[in-house]
This record gives C-alpha cells, structure tokens and sequence, in this order.
C-alpha cells in the first residue's frame, strides 16, 4: 500500500503544487510539486541550503508560500495560522531542537495535545466533572505516548525539566510532543543529526514503528544515507529548490543529476 | 545550591588560620573603596539627617547614624567570605578575617572624613541639595572637623572588625549574635507597628518598659532583649529549619496536607490578627493588599504568560475610574450610583473589554517592542482620565470625590475611614485572585501559557493558538487589577489621575521580581516586603521614616537581588530552573551518571 500508492491514483494526504518561497531575489522552493500518501515515509534530501527546511516552514505555515498551493486531504494550507495547520493534523520537528526546556518532560507532551483538547478556563476555575476528567486523560495519553520510547522517557524522567535530558533524548522528547497532537502527517526535521550509529539506528526503527503501529504518515529530511536507506518508500531530491529526482532508493542514488548536485558536477563516481 | 558546594560543607577540616597579614590587599583596597563612595553617597542621600530624629536605642543610635553603619558592617563581614570548594581546604578564621574586616572598615570610614573635610571647607550646596551644615554636625557630632575625620574610620573599622568577627563564631553562636542584633533592630525600628498591635492586645505595660518616653528601645531593654533572644536562638537551634526539611521530605499526600495545614493556619492568623490590630497596622495590611492584588494579576501576564506589561496600571485605573463613575454621586456626566458589588460586575465587564482592546495589538508583539507598547498605552489610559476630551465624564485633574463605601448586603460598610473592614474586603479578593491563578496554572490553559513563555514558535507550531493564549492572559491580568481599582476608589473614596502613574506599573513590576515571578507566595511575599516594610508609590510602609528614600532603597534591593538571587524571594520552581540550568544539569550528571542508557554518554558529552 505504500510505495505504490501513488500509482493507484489515490489522493494524496499531502500535496504541494507549483510551490514558490522566495526571500527577497532568493528563490527558496521554486516550483516545488510534492505529494505524500497516507501511510508512506517520504525521505526529503539534498544539499545543505537545497531549501528541505523550507519546505517544511511552508507546509507548516511558519513561512508563507509567494504562489503555489498546499494541499491537505484535498484542501489548502494557505492562509492559515501555524496552530491551525497543526489542528488539521500535521506535527513537526524542529532541526534544531526546541523543546521547552524549563517544562518537564511530561508537559512537554501534555501540552502539545493543546488542539485536541477543549476545557477552558471557566472548566478549570470551577474544577468541573469534564475539566478533571480531560486532566486525567491528558496525562495518560502523555505517559503512552511517553512509554513508546522505552523506558527512557518514563517514571522519574515525567517530571524532569526538559533540559537535563541527553541530546538523544530530547530528540525522542520532539517526536512524542509531535505525536501528542495526534496528527495524520509528522515532519521529521533531521531526526537522527547528532546521534550516535547505535542511536540513529535505534530511532530508524522507531520511525518505522511510527507508521506501522499509529499509522502516521510520514516525511523524513535526512542527511545519514544509511537512515533514508532503510526507511524510506520514496526519496525526493531537492535542490536549489526545485526536485532534481524522486523514486526508490536505489534509483535516486545513481542518478547522475543526484550526485552531481552533491558532489559538484566534477562527480567521481564513489557516491558517498 | 550545587552539589559540590553542600557536599563540603561542615565536616571537612579546616587549614589553619591564615596570618594576619596576608590579606588578599587589592580586594580589601577595592571593597574599602567602593564602600567609601558609597558612604559619601548616602550621606549626601540626606538618609543621615532626615532619619536622625528617629531614636532606636536611646541614647545610643539613632536610626540616621544606623544607616552609615551598616555597610561597614557588610564590607567587613563578606571580606571574611572564602567560597567554599569541593576538595579545597578551608582555612579557619583568626586575625585574619578580624584585621581584614577592620581595615575595609576603616577605608569606609574615611569616606565619610573625606566627605567631612570637603563640608567644613567647600560649599556645594548648589548640585549638592543635601549639602549642608546639618550634615557636618552629625558627621563631627558637634566637636569640629578633626574629630569627624578621627572618629568615622576608628568607628567604622570597629564596626568592620565586628563583622569579620562573626566569622570566629561557631555557626550556632553565629546565629544566636545575628538574631539577638536582628531582634533589637526590629523592635527598634518597628517601634510604630509594635505599639499599635500592643494597644490591640493591651500589652501597653510591655510597651512602656521596652521604648523610651519620646521613642527609641531603651539601652537597658535592648540589653534585656538582645540576651532573651540570644538564648532564645540557642535553644531553638535551627529546630525551625529541621521542622521545614522534614516537611519537604514528607512525600505526596501527606506534603500535600502539611502545606495545606500551613496554607489554613496562615489563613486563620490573617482573619484573627487584624481584631487585635489597631488602625495603623490594619491600614498597611489593606494597602500591602491592594498590591498583592495588583501583582497576582500581573503575575499573570508577565509570570506565567511572559508578557512584559509595563503599563499594567491602566487596568488599575479603569477598575477605580468605573467603579467611582457606577457608585459615586457626584461623578459628572452619569451617575447610576449602583451599590459597590453590582458595580463591580459592570468594572469586570469594563476591564474585560479595555484588556481586550489594549490586547489585541500589543500581542502581537514581542519582547521589547511589546514591553514599549504596553508602557505607551498605560500612559494613553492615564492621560485619557487626565484630558480636557473626557473631563466631562472624568472630571479631569480634579477627578471624582465621594464615591461611597461599600456596602456589604446592608451588613456591613466599607469605608476608608474603617481599615480593618478594608483589609477583610481585599483579603476575600486576594483569595479568589490566588484560587484564579493556582487553578488557571495547573490547567490546559496554564501549560499553554507555559509554552508560550518558553518559545512562542514552538508553542504555535504544536498547535496552541498563542495570540488567544496571551490575549487570555492580558484579560484575566486586566480584571484582577480592576479589582484592586475597585476597592482602592471606594477604599480612598475619590479617585485622580495623579495616582495612577507610570511609577505604580513600575512598582508592581518590581513586587513580582523581587518576591519571585511565577510564584503566588513569591509575589505575596514581595508586596509585604516592599509595600508593608517600604511602602507603596503613595502609602506608607512601617518604615515611614524612608518613604523619601524608597526608590533609592528599591532600586538598591532590586540590583542586589539580580546578583545575589535572580529568581526573587519565593522563586517558582520553573524560573529557578530556567536561570539555573547550568548547575541542575550538573547535578543531576553527578548523581547518576546515566545508568540506564550507555548508549547516550556519548551524545550527552556534545
């Protein structure tokens, strides 16, 4: 159902068309068509400044699209404000990690079920049935989400500031604040950058087990080739913001203009 | 704080003394000096003479001369101060810290000869207000230059060597000296606040053996005093201080219980006091009320939702103006003269809206430009009651008079005249103001506001709606400072624009960083220290004497408290971590080095 999706015709969950980014004369995405189908790891590579984080921004609508369209489940992205894109189900991470760090770990997750969740503050100051009951759930469904890392995330580590965390656990923390807000298409933005082999791999599968077993979609910009290897169902190529290739794995790594874009257009054929 | 700091402390052995001599000289040069200037600067505050008539220990001090003491005092005693190092020896203290403390002492002490000298010979009066014989007089206590020049550094190297010698005392003895001091001071120069709760309590036999005829502890009784609490100290022995471990160590519910028994008993002892509490003391308790009011709803925005409000006076002002329009009489163009509670509903209603208004541009803001935009519009709300525009509906600089008391369901009224009545009427509202935010903090929305604070990109990008969320803030900050207005019109019974100016934002702002922003009892604490012991921008404090002086003083405690203890009084667990980062990490890397992850130490060494 994954790889092939696309030839089935199906609509995709995620859709950029013709999508411009210019910052000043620069143009960031240059007529970008993308399309992510539901239940598919989409790997996003290419040079540094090849414009995969902006793509993101767009998606994200932390930066605004100068033309083009973003589809979602067949509707627009433009125009909306960044929560509200999250509303419609769509998470990210963030390159360079951001958490919150003076939350501890458990906020962290609690809070980003913010859009999913309703009391307000006339439930809290009058402490009804519904505002203790969403409490409860709120943090129950922190502490699963929590315990899908292992026991890393757990026990004594609920209630530790988010900042004490090992660089690779807060990496996890970003990828369970993202899956708390319950949403059909996850943005990782170079999940394993930083990590060790034994981590980077560890978490490659737990990038699989993200769309096997909570069925996200989702899409990858990765710069460890043994990571977009064994994840990815599709490899898109960017560069200067346009897609230079996309396909499999194995297609796009021998794709003369691939390595070209990588290793300058003197390429030796070693690859990296 | 660290753990290497506590893990030395106590049982370690101590090096020998150093000898005398081997002073660390270009830090006694430089805090001598800088205590010199400094003393030349508060006596050219004009603190020395204006505090002067006010006796403390008769005839010995007076609280003016207490003033140029005190930091000679300081100099000598953290000259003393030797950071303590994991794996470095202490040495004991001797003549070293006693010859030490003396000499920066001394060095502080011609500071004020200097001073002298320049007075009997130049006339500066003219920048110098405070330039004057009088000054002179108390610096040479009326025997002419060349006594002041002598006696000031022999005193205050005295005074230096005093406080280096603290640190030749046991802590226990310590503690006992510091309190005994600590007690003659307090019952000294609370005199005021003293006698009135004494009348309250008809303790006035007590009164009368402890102060002097015309003010000021008598010697002998401060004798008495200073022995009584000394060994008062020494029996106690840090009990106290084992009693609030012990209750930090107490695990869930039952912390839970021990801090609510506290929280009750608190409670209980702010309802009963005031009954023995003349009008003195019952005045103060309501304006130190009417702030904490005022600072748990700006604690609101700028604590938890981290919105720097500069202008937070305006909510402030809107609660006193609807509330003197909705009761008052004589307010010029409508007079519904509504009771005082149905008013209130429409001054929430106000304040609603006027947060909302002001709001909705200002968030969209952020730091600095935000904080500019907010001092502009609590500017624009006083000038609006100020204008000739609105003088129609404000009365302008003459303001509105006679708003009535309150009227309490026909039991009771609230006059400015009866304070004691006030401060139960401020009390009920400071709690529902900690309930509001102790509830709101521990919610979907006070996580919310959390985030914010951390990183508002972040907090959008995870699907928090951050305009709505500060938006929120503003309004429930801006109907908590109309409360206080509310009160403050009826309490005051006339409202002008003077009393709402840009130093009154100013002043909240300060209360919540210096009792510690983000926390309730933090901010409570704050008001009491500043507002009930300083005094507020228009009220009193119990030290009445430095109502001149209280900026000065303010500002001193506010520099102060950023370098010695940024996160304020009572800090909040959150803001602690947040300026102490650092030092938690570390910790928490000695106390378990990652056990449970090996495969992390590699990444954690980044």
């Amino acid at each position: 159902m994954t790889a092939d999706a696309s030839a089935t015709g199906a609509r995709p969950l995620l859709e950029t068309r013709g999508l411009n980014v210019d910052f000043g004369g620069l143009h960031a995405l240059d007529e970008l068509d993308l399309q992510v189908f539901e239940g598919e790891i989409v790997s996003v590579i290419g040079p540094n400044g090849a414009g995969k984080t902006t793509l993101f921004n767009a998606v994200t609508a932390t930066v605004a699209a100068s033309s083009g369209d973003i589809l979602f489940e067949g509707e627009s992205l433009l125009g909306l404000d960044p929560n509200r894109v999250t509303a419609r189900g769509i998470a990210r991470t963030f390159q360079n990690v951001r958490l919150f760090a003076n939350m501890t770990v458990l906020e962290n997750v609690m809070v980003s079920q913010h859009c999913r969740t309703r009391q307000n503050a006339l439930g809290a100051l009058l402490y009804t049935k519904a505002f203790r009951r969403e409490e409860r759930e709120i943090r129950e469904r922190a502490s699963e989400i929590l315990g899908f890392f292992g026991r890393r995330l757990v026990g004594y580590r609920f209630d530790q500031p988010a900042f004490t965390l090992s660089y690779a656990n807060r990496r996890r923390l970003e990828i369970a604040r993202a899956m708390a807000t319950q949403p059909k298409l996850i943005l990782l933005d170079e999940p394993v950058a930083g990590m060790n082999p034994v981590e980077s791999a560890e978490l490659t599968g737990l990038i699989a087990r993200l769309r096997d077993e909570w069925g996200f979609a989702i899409v990858v910009i990765e710069h460890d080739m043994e990571v977009v290897k064994e994840v990815s169902d599709r490899v898109v190529v960017l560069d200067h913001g346009t897609k230079i290739a996309e396909g499999d794995y194995a297609t796009v790594a021998s794709d003369p203009r691939v390595i070209e874009a990588y290793l300058g257009s003197a390429a030796a054929s070693k690859g990296d | 704080m660290t753990a290497a700091m506590t893990a030395s402390h106590g049982d370690d052995v101590l090096a020998p003394p150093r000898p005398p001599l081997a002073q660390d000289w270009m830090r006694l040069l430089r805090m001598g000096a800088i205590a010199a200037l400094s003393q030349m600067f508060i006596a050219l505050s004009n603190m020395p003479v204006r505090l002067d008539d006010r006796l403390l220990v008769k005839p010995v001090l007076s609280l003016g001369y207490l003033v140029l003491l005190l930091l000679p005092f300081a100099v000598g005693y953290r000259l003393g101060f030797q950071a303590e190092r994991a794996g470095v020896a202490r040495h004991a203290a001797g003549g070293h810290e006693i010859l030490g403390g003396g000499a920066a002492g001394a060095l502080a002490g011609v500071g004020l000869s200097v001073l002298a000298i320049l007075l009997a010979n130049f006339d500066l009066r003219d920048p110098l207000v405070n330039w004057s014989p009088k000054l002179l007089e108390l610096l040479n206590f009326g025997r002419g230059t060349s006594f002041a020049v002598v006696i000031w550094p022999a005193i205050c190297a005295g005074i230096g060597a005093a406080g280096g010698m603290l640190r030749l005392l046991r802590p226990r003895a310590e503690r006992a000296v510091v309190t005994a001091v600590a007690a003659v001071l307090a019952v000294a120069v609370l005199e005021p606040l003293v006698v009135d709760l004494a009348e309250g309590l008809s303790l006035e036999w007590l009164t009368d053996r402890l102060y002097a005829r015309r003010g000021g502890v008598s010697w002998l009784s401060a004798l008495v005093l200073a022995a009584a609490t000394g060994v008062f100290s020494v029996l106690s022995s840090g009990r106290l201080r084992q009693a609030r471990s012990r209750i930090a160590g107490l695990e869930g519910t039952k912390y839970t219980g021990a801090n609510a028994a506290l929280l009750a008993a608190t409670g209980l002892a702010l309802v009963i006091l005031p009954l023995f509490a003349g009008k003195l003391t019952n005045e103060l308790l309501a304006n130190v009320g009417l702030f904490v009011l005022l600072a748990l709803g700006l604690n609101i925005v700028v604590g938890l939702a981290g919105i720097l409000d500069l202008g937070y006076v305006a909510f402030f002002a809107v609660g006193s103006y609807s509330a003197a329009v909705l009761t008052a009489a004589t307010s010029p163009r409508i007079s519904p003269e509504l009771p005082w509670f149905a008013a209130l509903i429409v001054v929430v209603i106000i304040a609603a809206l006027v947060g909302l208004f002001i709001g909705a541009p200002v968030i969209r803001m952020r730091g600095d430009y935000l904080a500019i935009v907010t001092l502009g519009f609590g500017e624009i709300i006083r000038l609006l009651f100020l204008s000739d525009w609105l003088s129609g509906w404000f009365g302008g600089s003459q303001g509105i008079t006679n708003i009535p008391p309150v009227q309490v369901f026909g039991l009771t009224e609230v006059a400015g005249t009866e304070p004691r009545r006030v401060f139960y009427l401020v009390l009920a509202f400071c709690a529902l103001a900690i309930y509001v935010s102790w509830r709101l903090e521990r919610s979907r929305i006070g996580r919310a506001w959390m985030a914010v604070r951390e990183d508002e990109t972040v907090a959008e990008a995870m699907g928090i709606n951050t305009a709505n969320a500060k938006l929120l803030a503003f309004v429930v900050g801006a109907v908590l400072g109309s409360f206080s207005g509310a009160i403050f019109a009826a309490k005051v019974g006339s409202v002008f624009p003077s009393s709402f100016l840009i130093l009154v934002s100013i002043v909240i702002l300060v209360v919540v960083i210096f009792g510690g922003m983000g926390n309730i009892v933090g901010v409570i604490a704050g008001s009491a220290v500043l507002i009930g012991v300083l005094g507020g921008p228009k009220q009193p404090g119990l030290l009445q004497e430095f109502s001149e002086f209280k900026l000065l003083i303010y500002g001193a405690l506010l520099v102060w408290m950023m370098l010695a203890r940024p996160e304020g009084l009572v800090p909040s667990v959150r803001r602690s971590r947040e300026l102490h980062q650092q030092e938690i990490v570390q910790d928490a890397w000695l106390r378990e080095p990652s056990s449970d992850e090996p495969a992390d130490s590699a990444a954690t060494s980044r």
